[in-house]
């Protein structure tokens, strides 16, 4: 389950005083952003830029380097398909097509109840169990349109099962 | 069957912990193990180890027993109460039962030099660790000098396991010579790669190998801190690295005054964001310093500017997983496996369409036949290989007739093939090589960091070329510009991103030219 709490400014400066002491702490400190509000809100980039002292652009030039930070907040789940070549050579592209036609959502969008956000990854280190798909951090390896299926099925049962 | 000891009547259960492991259910494998046995009253003690590599029969099932360990896969978490009712763990009758791990083919025929302790001890148990002669390697380098260190690395012939293929004792001999007051090692676990899992896997089987080999590292050339720079697609490489580190600093392996000597090494793990092109190691500088991941322009090399300006080793985890053993062992011992200018071994990643897929840690100068097909077992799909791609997404696409290569660094160069980081992934028949094609120019348009045009805008114009050939448009004249395309990008691009994307291009077209000859029919019938 993705964390998506609404943008607070103190606690995005307590986030910010608990990691600005490392060497290099924009990284560790964006990490840290999106594991608590879901993604890299509008209003952390002036923030971080009064804070480390940077520039506005050299934050913004950051945050959007990196394709693992979002800017906007993802669906209460994560489904990361791999789209490399190993899984590639098993099937991923019927399996993206699958993923896209029974949960009407493109890659990159969020279903309309807001459940998934379904994402493209290039390799995920379990190419010979391909294809691989991590939905939050549960890895899963073999994975056919059967299978995704019950995947998804069991994420949301267990949301209600909590 | 097998004699069990007797005078232990708790049995030993072991259920990899390792990513794969789990992506296939060893979570709820090693659950059911652990109820079934509750509900027996057998006194079961359930060991999450790493994985031995043989991952298609993940969950591998391992008991341990007087006459070694036996295996028992893939155990599905319904098989476990049929296993009970054959007598596991005391006896091994039933049809998932393969017999002794170790006399398994596919890892009795290894050369396991850096893997040979992964799946075997308990990744988080130091006390495991060095009863499997953990640290003896940093012991040695405890008692000789810098230069000592350095020379016996630069004698084992390692060389650089991320993809250039460096001597790592010249780079290492480069760092020790500089002056300055600080220096750092930073591990380059980035394993971007489709094809490659070998880091993930030691640093998720054997995390204080790593360890070993930083701090050995830092000794090596007067530096006291280290990053490990792990990929955000790794979450439970990043945890089991964080927990080691925090267990070798309680045990003084770690910190300050390494085990009473004047040594000192600091270690920390950083996390990438999702960017291919921060595994090209200046890239990775910047983004350790919390920048975007721009590839700097070389020189001034990193091994004498390179985090924060300082001289710094960047080394591949499986560079420096080599040296404790090599440390240990000797140069020589190490030196002894391999061919010509590739010494040593190498763990290959069979990946794709393979019925085998896992680790095969060889000696250099394994044929890519005997890999694919004696440990690979061919494809998984039953069908033949029509192709292979090594080394990574920037490696050439090799046909069936260029199987009999060697692994070695010069062979594979001189066919414009690449050993890389020794991910090998396999493709059926049913393979669409210009499709492949185009995912190389697709990839390199999404990676690029963007720095030199040739890379940035060229990869994306080579997308646009691939798909009028695919439509069968004008294909002649386009695959001339292809050809322009791949030309410039090769001559003009600042690192191997841009440089190298032509190499999985050309080869397609190279060796499976009747992919690309299409027509505007065949392509509207698809
Ligand atoms: C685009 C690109 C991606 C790379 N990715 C990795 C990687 O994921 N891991 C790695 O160790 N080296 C990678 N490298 C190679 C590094 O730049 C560098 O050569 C290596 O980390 C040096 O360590 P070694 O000498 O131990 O191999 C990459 C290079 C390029 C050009
Ligand atoms: S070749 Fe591509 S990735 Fe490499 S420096 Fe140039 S733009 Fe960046
Ligand atoms: S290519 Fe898909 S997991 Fe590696
Ligand atoms: S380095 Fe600037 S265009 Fe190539």
């Amino acid at each position: 389950m993705n964390a998506r709490a609404p943008w607070r400014e103190e606690r995005a400066c307590a986030i910010v005083a608990e990691h600005r002491h490392l060497r290099g702490s924009l990284l560790p400190i964006l990490h840290a952003l999106q594991e608590e509000f879901g993604c890299i809100d509008q209003a952390a980039v002036p923030l971080l830029a009064r804070e480390l002292n940077l520039s506005r652009a050299d934050v913004h030039g950051v945050v959007s380097f990196y394709h693992e930070f979002r800017r906007t907040r993802p669906g209460r789940h994560t489904v990361k398909v791999c789209r490399a070549e190993a899984c590639q050579s098993m099937g991923c592209d019927d399996l993206v097509s699958h993923i896209e036609r029974s949960l009407s959502v493109s890659l990159g969008g969020t279903t309309a109840d807001d459940a998934f956000t379904v994402e493209s990854v290039f390799c995920l280190g379990n190419c010979a169990l391909s294809p691989a798909v991590m939905v939050d951090e549960r890895l899963y390896g073999r994975v056919d349109a059967r299978r995704i299926d019950a995947i998804l099925g069991a994420t949301l049962a267990a949301e209600t099962a909590r | 069957m097998t004699a069990f000891e007797a005078s232990n009547p708790e049995i030993t259960v072991y259920v990899p912990r390792d990513a794969a492991a789990l992506s296939v259910g060893a979570d709820e494998v090693a659950d059911a193990i652990r109820a079934e046995a509750l509900k027996r009253g057998l006194p079961v003690r359930l060991v999450r180890n790493g994985s031995r590599g043989m991952l298609w029969l993940e969950p591998l099932v391992e008991v341990a027993t007087a006459s070694g360990r036996i295996a028992y896969g893939p155990v599905a978490p319904e098989d476990v109460s049929t296993l009970f009712e054959t007598g596991f763990p005391t006896s091994c009758d039933h049809p998932l039962c393969l017999g002794p791990t170790e006399e398994i083919p596919y890892l009795r025929n290894q050369e396991r030099l850096t893997f040979a302790r992964c799946g075997v001890i308990d990744p988080l148990s130091v006390a495991d660790y060095r009863s499997h002669s953990g640290f003896r390697g940093l012991e040695r380098a405890l008692s000789l000098t810098p230069a000592e260190i350095v020379a016996e690395v630069l004698e084992s012939g390692l060389r650089g396991r991320g993809g250039a293929g460096f001597p790592t004792g010249i780079k290492w001999r480069t760092v020790l010579d500089a002056r300055a007051d600080q220096k750092f090692i930073c591990c380059n676990a980035d394993e971007g790669d489709s094809g490659t899992f070998a880091d993930r896997m030691i640093m998720e089987g054997d995390p204080f190998l790593l360890v070993e080999g930083m701090t050995i590292a830092g000794i090596a050339v007067g530096a006291t801190e280290g990053y490990v720079y792990i990929r955000s697609e790794y979450p439970h490489a990043i945890a089991t690295m964080r927990e080691a580190i925090r267990l070798a600093r309680a045990e003084g392996w770690l910190g300050e005054r390494i085990h009473g000597t004047e040594h000192t090494f600091h270690l920390d793990v950083r996390v990438g964001a999702g960017a291919y092109i921060c595994g090209e190691e200046t890239s990775m500088l910047e983004s350790l310093e919390g920048k975007r991941g721009m590839v700097r322009a070389k020189p001034p090399l990193p091994a004498l500017e390179g985090l924060f300006g300082k001289p710094t080793v960047v080394n591949n985890v499986l560079s420096l997983t080599s040296v404790p053993v090599i440390l240990e062992k000797g140069a020589a011992h190490y030196r002894d496996f391999g061919v010509g200018r590739s010494r040593g071994t190498l763990a290959f990643q069979l990946a794709g369409n393979i019925r085998r897929g896992g680790i095969v840690e060889k000696a250099f100068g394994v044929t890519l036949h005997e890999l694919l097909y004696e440990f690979g077992g061919g494809t998984a799909s039953g069908r033949p290989i029509r192709a292979v791609q090594a080394g990574g997404p920037l490696g050439a696409y090799l046909p069936e007739s260029q199987f009999h290569l060697p692994k070695d660094y010069e062979a594979f160069a001189a066919v414009e093939a690449m050993v890389g980081h020794g991910g090998i992934v396999v493709f059926d028949d049913s393979v669409d090589m210009a499709r492949q094609a185009r995912f190389a120019m697709e990839f390199c348009a999404a990676e690029s960091c963007g720095k030199c045009t040739p890379c940035r805008i060229g990869a994306v114009r080579g997308v646009e070329v691939m798909d009028r050939i695919i439509a069968g448009d004008s294909v002649a004249k386009n695959i001339a510009l292809l050809q322009d395309l791949c030309e410039v990008m090769t001559d003009g691009s600042l690192c191997a991103m841009g440089g190298m994307t032509p190499i999985p291009v050309r080869s397609a077209l190279k060796h499976f030219p009747e992919d690309f000859a299409r027509t505007p029919d065949r392509a509207a019938a698809e």
